[in-house]
């Protein structure tokens, strides 16, 4: 059995899930005063009367460092930073303890200024006496050569608690980028390190001596062990759980946008047949653009709470919302009030969104129950034009070869996969007004938990080969190795996809149970004087994002069945 | 969060899947570390400068520019539709205000290609800067645009599609054509009869650097297009004037590209050659990037970046000055050429060799002029290669006057077809195309 959890902004949500599909369930409220106090009480409401060793694991999704981040509240952090020539360093300053250092590597990888000891000596004393323990090391183009990275942790010792280095944070090229993730890495290190050492604690004292896994923002999971390295992978979390819930309900020949439609806002992702679509260069977090990978998800401000107002004769919807729907005690009339209206059955007060859709039709001189249909159609026309424009968004992408360009994939969805309290209302107007066939993901109300613990471990590798400096480096495992000039493109793909496959079952993979990809695979001559003189490959691998194996059984019952698991639901406040 | 003064579009082909063949300098890795670099320096992420994915050209953009013989598909290749169709998109983005400017960094590049293409030319087949600007006039009504082609070598394909018109302000700037491919672009040469002084040539000595081209800028190209008052300013941003460079001879440098361009301002920028792959583009690139977002590039420079090392010859100054002073002096005197060449004569006509050394071809081009009283004038070419391919050409410009358009057709009906491999008329005054063989 697999415990899934998942930490959302008002809900925790927990499914043990086992060879009856949801053995049990619970949806607790968020503590944010204390993160642990939910994940807890979610635990022990699903493991009451489960033999310890029947669970094999807990994947937890948190909102942790998620709103440290959002809330600034983040331990201080000592950066440093060597750029050589280019844009000013200053630009991309993280926070207060940011030092820019001299040394620079160009972009084949050579050394053109080295560093200077001395001055990283002089920074390290410094950062020791301010009591930064957290460290991260960047430089401009470390994935070609991390060699000043290194030499600066070899400086730093063992004087600090975490030292990253930003070549080993991912293998694309972007300095500003990776200066922001080797902060974020850093920052986040100790809370994260902190609170699940605490929830592994109270496994232990209760009993429960159960693996931990964490699910990443790429909507794959990891080991904490192996989070230790990189606990920024954690951040953003949440909209990858809801999408990786839905991912059993997607159909495999089509293309499909996942709506999660929430009070605030409605989260939105697109598949292409059952494989979730990737961040192009990575996550952005609060005001960091970053290199974590990510799934490619949009949040657009319109949700059953939105605020509805009436403006110069024009109806608006959000995009902010004042507070609940009138029909559950607000002041400000709400999509979810004219869902009320028009008959839906949502429970709430029905006289009070009457009243609201009242409001709204005196305004625009029409019915109520006009007035709420206008308002339902204008929330529904919102969420589906934002959702048209993140699949455009993402067929503009710009390519690179002739190949792509002339035959590139362009997404072309047909179904709309929906999740969320009014989902079934907005699923059929949806189908009425738009091209595409939409369905309910079933049991979405713990989708997010269930796509937590069925997401299979991911990871990425990049292999560079440059064959006349006669190197092969995968700067994300800090591999080094010579290569001949007669190195082909075939032996770069095949050691790419050797050293991800170690990677992924170190961070907790099945061997037998990992699907690899090769997503990029470059071959160029060296052309020097009308010669050539060496070959440079690039090989990008990952072990795709989506669902374990052994479950599949798990989910045709949830299919099947779409009734609410036999479990109570835990810790009423 | 780093924010461009001006918005500002990119268009970044690098067509990593093709090359004139395994060893040209024209190959896939051309802007492999140009790429490297602009991602790594995180260009795209800085908040006003946007990335556009090219569209295709078509071959009626094609057919607005060149007679393409035998036809368009047996001299060009998807990938020069695509950067061409790059450059296009840009313009369009510029032209719908989406960007205040643009810059296509695309290859194979085209200010070598002419208005008859046989085959390619300094590793160009189509023109791609000529073939946007016909574009922008077809599709939004542009009319004066000025390009100033700051590649090393003579942009003498654009300088033949634009000699005849008075609309288009074509200035060049290049090493001395004594010294380089392709030969010309000499200070003399200002364009045809009734276009004289649409047509500038800054022939800069060996070894010129940053000074050198400063001060070409302030004074010849900066008073010229002051005088000319171009809806739209193109550069052709060849970066082949870089000390560098391993077929060219001059002192440029990425500063100077840069602050090159943030004088000139260029509404749409199109890269054009520049071969030291892994010196020079990547820096200079990131450099006119920069000075066309408006976003400081003082700390932009090669890593071997060393003024004293590339400094100029003492006399370089002096030289350009008189330079400026020559052209400056026939520029104002051209109104009167003008006038004079329609009073004397009624047809003007030219002869010329061109060669293809891409493709290794001798072309002859007969080209005939009607010196036209009141518009540019009606053009014939007739154009025979060493292989043996004839042909008949009728280019009628955008705003021929009636009397020239119906002496085209004259001219195009006229032809003895048996004479020729095939027959074009191009009449840029309703956008016909039409092709005639025995």
């Amino acid at each position: 059995m697999i415990i899934g959890l998942d930490v959302g902004g008002t809900h925790t949500d927990v499914v043990l899930l086992g060879d009856h599909g949801i053995e049990c369930q619970a949806k607790i409220p968020t503590t944010h005063e204390d993160l642990l106090i939910c994940v807890w009480k979610g635990l022990e409401a699903v493991t009451l009367g489960v033999r310890p060793h029947d669970v094999e694991r807990i994947v937890l999704s948190t909102t942790l460092t998620t709103n440290a981040i959002a809330e600034e509240k983040l331990p201080p952090v000592g950066m440093i930073v060597s750029s050589g020539p280019g844009l000013d360093p200053e630009f991309f300053r993280t926070n207060d303890h940011y030092y820019t250092v001299s040394g620079s590597i160009d972009h084949r990888g050579r050394e053109i200024q080295p560093l200077d000891p001395m001055e990283i000596e002089a920074v390290a004393s410094r950062l020791r006496k301010e009591g930064v323990r957290h460290v991260g090391v960047v430089g401009k183009f470390s994935v070609r050569n991390p060699k000043h990275e290194t030499q600066i942790q070899e400086i730093l010792g063992d004087h600090f608690e975490y030292v990253v280095l930003g070549h080993r944070l991912s293998g694309n090229l972007n300095f500003p980028r990776r200066i922001a993730t080797a902060y974020l890495n850093a920052a986040v290190y100790p809370l994260h390190k902190k609170f699940f050492d605490a929830v592994r604690r109270s496994l232990k004292k209760n009993g429960l001596p159960i693996p931990i896994h964490i699910l990443k923002a790429d909507g794959g999971t990891m080991s904490f062990d192996a989070s230790l390295d990189l606990p920024g992978q954690t951040i953003l979390s949440g909209p990858a759980a809801s999408v990786m819930g839905s991912l059993p309900f997607a159909s495999e020949s089509v293309d499909t946008i996942v709506l999660d439609i929430g009070g605030t806002t409605t989260d939105m992702a697109v598949l292409v047949g059952t494989v979730p679509l990737l961040a192009a260069q990575g996550a952005e977090v609060g005001r960091f653009r970053t290199l974590i990978r990510a799934l490619n998800t949009t949040s657009l401000a319109l949700g059953g709470d939105s605020a509805v107002r009436v403006i110069d004769g024009r109806l608006h919807v959000g995009p902010d919302r004042e507070g609940p729907a009138m029909a559950f005690g607000g002041s400000c009339p709400t999509p979810t009030d004219a869902i009320i209206v028009l008959g839906g059955d949502l429970k709430g007060d029905r006289d009070a969104a009457e009243q609201g859709m009242a409001q709204v039709a005196r305004a625009l001189g029409v019915s109520t129950r006009e007035a709420a249909q206008q308002v339902f159609d204008a929330a529904c026309r919102g969420i589906l034009n934002a959702a048209e424009e993140m699949v455009r968004a993402i067929n503009a992408k710009p390519v690179y070869t002739v190949h792509e360009l002339l035959e590139g994939y362009q997404v072309q969805p047909k179904e709309l996969l929906i999740l969320g309290g009014p989902a079934p209302y907005f699923a059929r107007r949806l189908q009425e007004i738009s091209p595409y066939a939409t369905r309910i993901v079933p049991q979405w109300e713990v989708a997010n938990a269930v796509g937590a613990a069925l997401a299979r471990t991911t990871c990425e590798l990049t292999l560079f080969v440059d064959t006349e400096r006669g190197i092969a480096t995968a700067p994300e495992e800090a591999f080094h190795q010579p290569v001949k000039r007669d190195f082909t493109l075939d032996k770069a793909v095949s050691l790419a996809l050797e050293l991800l496959t170690h990677k992924a079952v170190r961070e907790g993979a099945k061997p037998d149970d990992m699907e690899t990809e090769v997503l990029e695979k470059l071959q160029f001559n060296m052309v020097r004087g009308f010669y050539t003189t060496g070959k440079y490959y690039r090989v990008k691998v990952q072990v795709k994002p989506g669902l374990i194996a052994d479950y599949r059984s798990v989910v045709e019952r949830i299919q099947d069945t779409d009734t609410t698991a036999p479990c109570s639901t835990a810790g009423s406040s | 969060m780093l924010r461009a003064a001006s918005r500002t579009g990119l268009v970044f082909f690098p067509a990593f899947d093709w090359a004139i063949s395994p060893t040209h300098p024209e190959r896939e890795e051309r802007l492999l570390y140009t790429q490297d670099q602009i991602f790594e320096e995180g260009l795209l992420d800085i908040d006003g400068i946007v990335e556009f994915k090219p569209d295709l050209a078509t071959l009626e953009d094609v057919r607005r520019v060149h007679f393409c013989a035998p036809d368009e598909r047996s001299v060009l290749t998807e990938s020069h539709l695509i950067s061409a169709g790059g450059a296009m998109t840009i313009a369009r983005a510029v032209m719908a205000r989406k960007v205040e400017r643009g810059f296509a960094l695309v290859r194979p590049p085209g200010h070598h290609a002419m208005r008859v293409v046989h085959g390619a030319r300094g590793f160009c087949n189509i023109n791609i800067e000529a073939m946007m600007i016909e574009h922008l006039r077809a599709a939004y009504g542009v009319d004066r645009i000025a390009i100033v082609d700051t590649d090393c070598h003579h942009g003498d394909g654009t300088q033949d599609i634009y000699w005849h018109d008075p609309d288009t302000l074509f200035i060049s700037i290049h090493q001395d054509g004594r010294t380089l491919y392709p030969g010309s672009g000499f200070h003399h040469e200002l364009g045809g009869p009734t276009a004289m002084g649409a047509t500038i040539n800054i022939p800069l000595p060996p070894r010129t650097s940053e000074e050198g081209f400063l001060r070409a800028m302030e004074k010849i190209v900066l008073p010229a297009l002051e005088e000319f008052r171009p809806e739209l300013i193109i550069n052709s941003a060849g970066q082949d004037n870089h000390y560098t460079d391993p077929i060219t001879n001059m002192n440029f440098s990425a500063q100077g590209y840069a602050t090159l361009t943030s004088m000139l301002q260029p509404h749409i920028a199109v890269l054009e050659g520049g071969y030291s792959i892994e010196g020079a583009l990547p820096y200079v690139n990131v450099g006119i990037i920069l000075a066309l977002a408006g976003v400081d590039y003082s700390k932009v420079r090669e890593p071997d970046y060393d003024p004293d090392r590339i400094r100029q010859s003492p006399d370089t100054n002096a030289y350009i000055d008189r330079l400026a002073e020559e052209i400056m002096g026939y520029l104002r005197r051209c109104p009167e050429f003008i006038a004079k060449n329609r009073a004397t004569k009624e047809f003007a006509q030219r002869e010329r060799t061109i060669y293809y050394d891409t493709d290794n071809i001798l072309e002859n081009q007969k080209e005939r002029l009607r010196v036209c009283p009141v518009c540019s004038g009606v053009l014939s070419i007739d154009s025979l290669t060493d292989r043996g391919y004839h042909i008949y050409a009728v280019h009628i410009p955008r705003k021929a006057c009636p009397d020239c358009v119906a002496l085209g057709y004259e001219w195009f009906d006229a032809v003895n077809l048996r004479s020729y491999d095939r027959v074009f008329l191009q009449d840029r005054t309703t956008d016909r195309y039409e092709v005639r063989k025995a």
